[in-house]
């Protein structure tokens, strides 16, 4: 057991899409967080999209040839882990029913089965309690509803964050009800995501917090977009960059 | 009723600018969660509840030829009639048939989601019978000539101003000055001006919650009594329910009605549970002399074997739509059919036909919370995507859509081509940004950026920048 402990776990990184086109200090906040708690991160190059646009328009077979490209970009490690809920949720969730009675179907369930989100990981596989960081002000925190559902994400990333120094972490109203981002939702029904997010960003406006955070990139550059919008100044970020003490431009706020 | 879920866009945004429907919606947001999540968190046990209750209804669903015999069995031996009615229009003319055979003029109802399901009143109109809805909210819509926006609550889309405007309008033969100002003051004129139709009515018709196989009951619950009056006091009853409402007996009823009324309205029981078998007895002292059973299968059959069978273990509590963000947006009329949010997304598609409703099962963010709600814990969302997988496989979905995933997905399923489009993507976008950090319009993103900004990429993907580092380090360490 104490040997299992002592071996540094070989982690391989599955940056998202979104982190990889729209915002790459996630990833490396991930990076700096995991090699914190004791893990060797590697990032597969041939790692692409987790499949949910796919997925989540009914498209089942283009969704099997991404998943397959993903659990073989990661097979060799000890844990694959995502800084989202709903990409996380997508691999360790969804990627098994894919491939009931196939020949993958084993495969995709060694796969699922050490797929982790970045905040679970963290706290309940590596035993991280608290982390060295700070950030003045207070930051309220959204829970993704994929994290929240489906992996039971919620007390993880607060108690983490309840050890950044100079951080008060004001709750929203609702801080558990969705953005109305929904991936593909957002563009296919405009204004039914609209009343959703302005719903949202009251209540984020209303908390009194200068700093939104919450663990998927896709709800925040659906809250950023919205809060920037409507003139709020609330800078909103990536829970992991706020833990890893990365402190660049807030998103939709930096030079590109 | 005629079905506008082919215009769920339309009927979105028509709502979404209804000040009135929009200020009604407040209360669901608000009134439902808070109660049902009181009531829940006062019983430890209620997700043991809910399991039991699931097991219950599949049990049920595995073998309900055999239940639905049985009951019918026991419905005769009470002295009831049962008919059978494979299609909404078999429905309705057994109904018709029987209430010509009585003589009706006037029909009493209670609330029933399958009435409507059926088209029951607008029927009954065109054949010459009156239909008069006895349930609060049911009687309110019936004045308005609308149709139930929630399955539990009908009007909730309207607010008490509204309501004394058309009871003043239709009860004309009231005072005018009179004080209409409270819920309750609208609630006992309600209530004063059906007592006479109770006794006028030659049929009355209920739905039910259950039917139970071992007894051969109909059951009830509602929190007004209308219900009671309704199947007491004419000389026939008709009840008009769907085969997935039995249940084996009377102890599987009550586990379930442990969730029901705690998921429905956060109460740990409705007001009324009414059992009903058969019609009156010698020396009862109350009760139809006529006790009608309709089993109306309306496509559900043709659900059982398939991935919507689950759908089937549904009670009609309405949380999945009281938690629903799309509902809290939108309302219940805006889905087009009978029934609105994630269930009527789910069970539209079956009924009406995916051809009608496939905008239904999109609507949706996959949110879970409907299914983290429900008490027979329903996968909603996953039936959701079910749907979608059929639309997509129909080729149902616009073209735009299908052509555009198709290419997405070519390179999302191979890496080398993906990270050389991804490299030049950046460049492309900032091509439209410039160097400011986000864009205010985006062609081809028109649907995001009409309500909101979407955050520029930085320089070069994560991926770029971390070949780079590693080759750098291992240039360091060469």
């Amino acid at each position: 057991m104490k040997q299992e402990i002592s071996k540094r776990p070989r982690v391989g990184l599955f940056v998202t899409c979104l982190v990889d086109l729209f915002r790459p200090s996630v990833g490396f906040a991930s990076v700096k967080l995991l090699e914190k708690a004791g893990c060797d991160v590697e990032v597969p190059m041939a790692q692409t999209c987790c499949g949910q646009p796919a997925y989540n328009s009914g498209d089942r077979a283009d969704t099997i040839a991404i998943a397959k490209n993903t659990i073989k970009a990661f097979e060799e490690y000890d844990y694959i882990v995502a800084p989202s809920g709903s990409c996380a949720g997508m691999l360790k969730k969804h990627y098994p029913l894919l491939f009931k009675e196939s020949a993958w179907e084993e495969r995709a369930e060694a796969f699922s089965a050490r797929v982790h989100e970045l905040m679970s990981f963290l706290v309940d596989v590596m035993g991280v309690e608290r982390v060295e960081a700070a950030h003045e002000g207070n930051v309220t925190y959204h829970d993704s509803c994929s994290g929240l559902r489906e992996l039971g994400i919620q007390e993880q990333p607060r108690r983490l964050l309840s050890s950044v120094s100079g951080l008060q972490l004001k709750e929203m109203r609702d801080p558990d009800v969705c953005c109305g981002f929904g991936g593909t939702f957002c563009v296919k029904y405009p204004d039914i995501s609209n009343k959703i997010v302005a719903e949202k960003t009251d209540n984020i406006r209303a908390s009194g917090a200068d700093t939104l955070l919450a663990g998927d990139l896709g709800c925040l550059m659906n809250m950023a977009g919205k809060l920037q919008r409507e003139g709020a100044e609330v800078n909103v970020r990536h829970v992991a960059e706020v833990l890893a003490g990365m402190d660049g431009p807030a998103i939709g706020k930096g030079e590109s | 009723m005629q079905i506008t879920s082919p215009e769920f866009k339309k009927n979105a945004r028509s709502a979404l600018s209804d000040t009135q429907l929009q200020k009604a919606l407040g209360h669901v947001r608000t009134g439902f969660i808070d109660k049902r999540q009181a009531s829940v968190d006062a019983l430890p046990e209620f997700d043991e509840l809910r399991d039991s209750a699931r097991a219950i209804k599949d049990h049920t669903l595995a073998h309900l030829d055999l239940y639905l015999e049985r009951y019918e069995e026991k419905v005769k031996s009470a002295g009831g009639y049962v008919h059978w009615a494979e299609t909404a229009e078999d429905a309705r003319s057994v109904i018709l048939d029987i209430c010509r055979a009585a003589g009706a003029r006037t029909v009493t109802k209670g609330k029933s989601m399958i009435t409507e399901e059926i088209g029951l009143n607008e029927f009954f109109e065109k054949e010459g019978v009156r239909p008069v809805e006895t349930d609060l909210g049911e009687y309110i819509i019936q004045l308005r000539g609308e149709h139930p926006s929630h399955i539990i609550a009908p009007a909730v889309h309207l607010n008490k101003e509204q309501v004394e405007a058309d009871f003043r309008r239709v009860h004309d033969h009231l005072r005018p000055n009179r004080d209409l100002s409270e819920p309750e003051s609208l609630l006992a004129e309600a209530r004063r001006v059906l007592r006479s139709e109770y006794f006028t009515a030659d049929v009355g018709i209920t739905g039910a919650n259950f039917l139970v196989a071992e007894t051969g009951s109909s059951v009830i619950v509602t929190n007004e009594g209308n219900g009671d009056l309704t199947q007491t006091l004419p000389r026939v009853h008709v009840v008009v329910a769907s085969i997935e409402k039995v249940v084996p007996t009377l102890e599987d009823m009550s586990q379930i009605l442990r969730v029901l009324a705690r998921s429905a309205t956060g109460q740990d029981m409705s007001v009324y549970t009414t059992v009903s078998t058969g019609p009156r007895r010698p020396g009862d002292p109350d009760g139809p002399d006529e006790y009608h059973v309709v089993l109306l299968d309306n496509g559900r059959s043709s659900m059982l074997g398939t991935e919507f069978q689950d759908m089937l273990r549904c009670i009609r509590c309405g949380a999945c739509m009281n938690h629903c963000p799309i509902y809290h947006a939108v309302g219940g009329h805006a889905y087009g059919w009978v029934y609105p949010g994630p269930m009527g997304a789910v069970l539209t598609p079956s009924l009406a036909g995916i051809d009608k409703s496939g905008h239904l099962p999109n609507a949706s963010t996959f949110c879970g919370r409907c299914e983290a709600v429900c008490p027979m814990k329903i996968p909603l969302p996953k039936m959701m995507r079910h749907w979608r997988e059929r639309e997509f496989a129909r080729g149902l979905n616009p073209a735009t859509q299908r052509y555009g995933l198709r290419a997405w997905a070519l390179f999302a399923s191979r890496p080398r081509l993906y990270h050389l489009a991804a490299s030049f993507a950046i460049p492309a976008l900032s091509f439209f940004t410039g160097r400011r950090p986000r864009f205010r319009y985006l062609p081809f993103a028109g649907g995001w950026t009409r309500h909101r900004d979407l955050p520029a990429p930085e320089n070069r993907t994560f991926l770029q920048q971390w070949r780079s580092r590693q080759a750098a380090k291992q240039e360091a360490q060469a």
